[in-house]
């Protein structure tokens, strides 16, 4: 392979490139992130080739496999060009059907067609789904126009074209004028200024200096680094090129998940093909940068997503958090100066440089620029990848771009920031999203982690749930942080589990400010909010716990019971034949009986059930 | 263990401290877990003191120190999945095998493990049976699926 040796080069290859990709008279598009490929979007591919080489499409139309578009709850997901036509839940057996009928005649299959379940019309344009519509998507329209397997792809559609213009310029210092002017801010949870930890880092003494992209995404419920990372991993290298030519790097690192093998797999094969094109190794597109990145998969642990713990894991070491009095823009990576940045900072940086500081900082609030991705989970009927800019209402994520509750249900609080973050009831849900806002309404905007939550869903069980996962993640190197979690958890067991008594709240409220105050690092510090945010605005749910020894919401299983509505009940005994506890008996075509000795409340009988008979009270 | 498979991971990490994780991960992902012996060799050839390569072995979640079923279960505990009930879920997998989360059955069969988030968040509740994911999982869909190897397993035997 040929190596680009100067701008021109790279201007050259991205023309032509961009000029073979015009022959084509349509664009099938099929997404393969880690959400389709999981409702089978692979096979849907193999059979949409298989179809097009038998009838000698493929000269005419071009297949396109993609990374996430983020509405992963219709996957696969197929869109074709021109005509934005939107087909979803593709099966293989459709295959035949969309390439005679759609593609060679011009017909719409009506079947695949999306349907709106909030109105019940089907809708047959993508960019008319409500979903779709109500968003802002800077960074996620990229992983639609990209096979992120090929960085012709990435070129083709003006990849790489930043850098040429940052190293055109030959002037570092603008650079890191340039993003401090954009108002970026780090995407990863803390919100620190991007362009102030450029500049930190490249005023820092030494020749040796590194980057680094951090994609440990460890917060449960958050993926949209590992969309961007897998969808568009050329997007990111190029930000930490940008990056390193700001700063004076000559190496970087991507320590990644490795609970995410598709973008693992994604990213080392991004850094073969720009090391092949000259893109990554010594003078840049004939520029005086050497710069180049190295994989590292992180080892599972919470914790290392703390940008001390991260440093001292790619040092080979155990993810344990130092005091950060000496910040690692100075003292990081083997005590060299490090810039680090989450995945969507890295990814939003070459957009900046391509169109302007003055582009980037007319979207968003005052104190929060740009746009956001949010995974948009839980119970709510559009699930996926939301990019929306800063200052949108929750209220419009929910309820517009979400639809709002399931199955009849009613949204009754949302949680934002993963375990640092806090719930927010729906009075609050016209507060602007942004990072200051949410963070004095108790929560916090975080990494982008948004799960809905209904009438069954239950408070006291999801600080329960937050504390037993920051209790397991701990690292354990400081006491407040080891031992507060611990006596919080067991509190809030006890008060889930009907053993609590009315003073441990105040006691539990005690703890959390004791934690968040003596705690290491920052893991520590946000521990309590889950707690925190669900005593403040839902303290009577505690209340009924501990006074009635009651579930309001019907989840906490030591405060529940399942029971056979005898008026319902046929007696066609499924819900005995499925249960694995023995607990439920009865004679046929009579109702039957559930034992609440034996009952586990596992809810396998209640989904067996046809009738609807079985309650929980 | 196969010396050969183990210098492959080792080769161009020698005298490379830093190198600990990654060499731990590669030996995790070809013997399936970290033995005894492993660590040692490990230990020798990066130039890193034993108690630290048994530190860090113990300290990431992506580590076994015992070997693996033929099959594994890994079940996701994420917030997106808990809210749709992936405990119920975790305790029909560990009742149906009769196991702690982390064991593995008796008969070497399955390993039941559980994953802080899977990134999956949309499909929940989510687990992955040897690399497939199965999506919108219930404690019935669990235990038909867990049935289903077992009945191909008797039918490979046959």
């Amino acid at each position: 392979m040929f190596k680009l040796k100067h701008i021109d080069d790279l201007e050259a290859l991205s023309s032509r490139l961009r000029q073979k990709r015009e022959e084509f008279m349509a664009v099938i598009t099929m997404c393969a992130g880690t959400g389709c490929q999981a409702s089978g979007a692979r096979v849907v591919v193999d059979a949409l080739d298989k179809e097009m080489r038998e009838k000698g499409l493929l000269k005419k139309v071009r297949l396109l496999v993609t990374g996430c578009h983020g509405f992963c709850e219709q996957g696969p997901i197929m869109v074709i060009e021109p005509g934005n036509l939107f087909y979803c839940h593709v099966r293989p057996e459709d295959i035949n059907e969309i390439v005679s009928e759609t593609i060679q005649e011009g017909n719409i299959v009506e079947r695949l067609l999306y349907t709106d379940p909030v109105s019940g019309e089907k809708i047959s344009t993508e960019r008319d789904i409500p979903f779709y519509r109500n968003q802002q998507r800077i960074l996620l329209t990229q992983n639609k126009i990209v096979d992120p397997r090929s960085i012709e792809d990435y070129i083709a559609t003006g990849g790489y074209l930043s850098l040429a213009k940052v190293l055109a310029q030959n002037t570092p210092e603008a650079v890191v004028v340039e993003i401090t002017a954009s108002g970026l801010r780090g995407r990863g949870g803390g919100g620190f200024p991007t362009g102030r930890k450029w500049s930190l880092c490249r005023a820092a003494s030494g020749d040796e200096k590194y980057v680094i992209c951090n994609a440990d995404e460890g917060d449960p419920g958050a993926y949209m680094d590992r969309s961007v990372l897998e969808g568009n991993p050329h997007l990111v290298l190029e930000g930490m090129l940008i990056g390193a030519w700001a700063i004076g790097a000559q190496q970087g690192y991507v320590y990644v998940r490795n609970e995410y093998p598709l973008a693992v797999e994604h990213i080392r094969l991004a850094v073969k093909q720009a090391r092949q094109l000259g893109l990554l190794g010594d003078n840049i597109l004939g520029s005086e940068l050497c710069f180049d990145v190295e994989i590292a998969r992180g080892g599972g642990a919470f914790v290392c997503g703390e940008s001390t713990a991260l440093m001292a894991s790619l040092e080979g070491k155990v993810g344990e958090p130092r005091p950060k009095d000496v910040h690692t823009v100075e003292d990081g990576l083997w005590h060299k100066p490090t810039c680090l940045n989450n995945v969507e900072t890295w990814a939003n940086v070459p957009l900046i440089i391509k169109n302007g500081a003055d582009w980037y900082a007319a979207q968003g609030t005052e104190g929060s620029k740009g746009t956001k991705i949010f995974a948009l989970t839980g119970k709510v009927k559009n699930t996926g990848l939301v990019e929306v800019p800063f200052g949108t209402p929750l209220r419009t994520i929910i309820y517009d771009i979400g639809g709002g509750a399931p199955d009849g249900g009613e949204v009754k609080a949302v949680q934002t920031g993963g375990p640092s973050g806090g719930c927010l009831p729906v009075d609050k849900f016209d507060l602007p999203v942004d990072f200051d806002t949410l963070a004095e309404a108790g929560s916090m905007v975080g990494s982008g982690g948004m799960v809905v939550m209904d009438q069954r869903t239950c408070m006291v069980d999801v600080a329960k749930y937050f504390l037993t996962f920051l209790q397991d993640e701990s690292c354990g190197k400081c006491v407040p942080c080891r031992i507060g979690i611990d006596r919080m958890l067991e509190i809030v067991t006890d008060i889930s589990e009907g053993r609590g008594r009315p003073e441990q709240l105040e006691l539990l409220e005690d703890l959390a400010e004791t934690v968040c105050e003596t705690s290491l690092c920052a893991l520590g510090k946000t521990a309590p909010n889950p707690v925190l945010s669900t005593l403040r605005y839902f303290r009577d749910e505690y209340e009924a716990h501990i006074e009635d020894k009651r579930c309001p919401a019907g989840v906490c299983r030591e405060l529940i019971e399942y029971v056979i509505d005898a008026q319902k009940c046929k007696g066609c005994g499924s819900c005995a034949e499925t249960c694995s506890h023995g607990a439920i008996k009865g004679e046929e075509k009579q109702p039957y009986m559930i034992d609440p000795q034996l009952c586990r409340r596992c809810g396998m009988c209640i989904d067996v059930c046809k009738l609807e008979a079985i309650k929980v009270a | 263990m196969s010396s050969n498979l183990l210098e492959t991971v080792l080769e161009g990490r020698r005298s490379q401290p830093q190198q600990l994780i990654e060499v731990l991960q590669d030996v995790q992902r070809s013997f399936g877990y970290i033995s005894q012996e492993a660590m040692e060799t490990v230990s020798n050839e990066l130039g890193v003191p034993l108690i630290e390569v048994s530190r860090v072995a113990h300290f990431y979640k992506a580590f076994s120190l015992e070997p693996r079923g033929r099959h594994m279960l890994t079940v996701c505990m994420g917030t997106a999945c808990h809210v749709r009930g992936s405990d119920l879920i975790l305790e029909e997998a560990l009742r149906e095998l009769d196991i702690h989360a982390g064991e593995t059955t008796s008969d070497g069969e399955f390993t039941v493990e559980s994953v802080n988030c899977l990134g999956a968040c949309a499909l929940g509740p989510v687990v992955v049976l040897d690399g497939t994911y199965y999506d919108h999982m219930s404690p019935r869909k669990l235990k038909e699926l867990i049935e289903s190897v077992r009945k191909a397993e008797k039918g490979d035997e046959n």
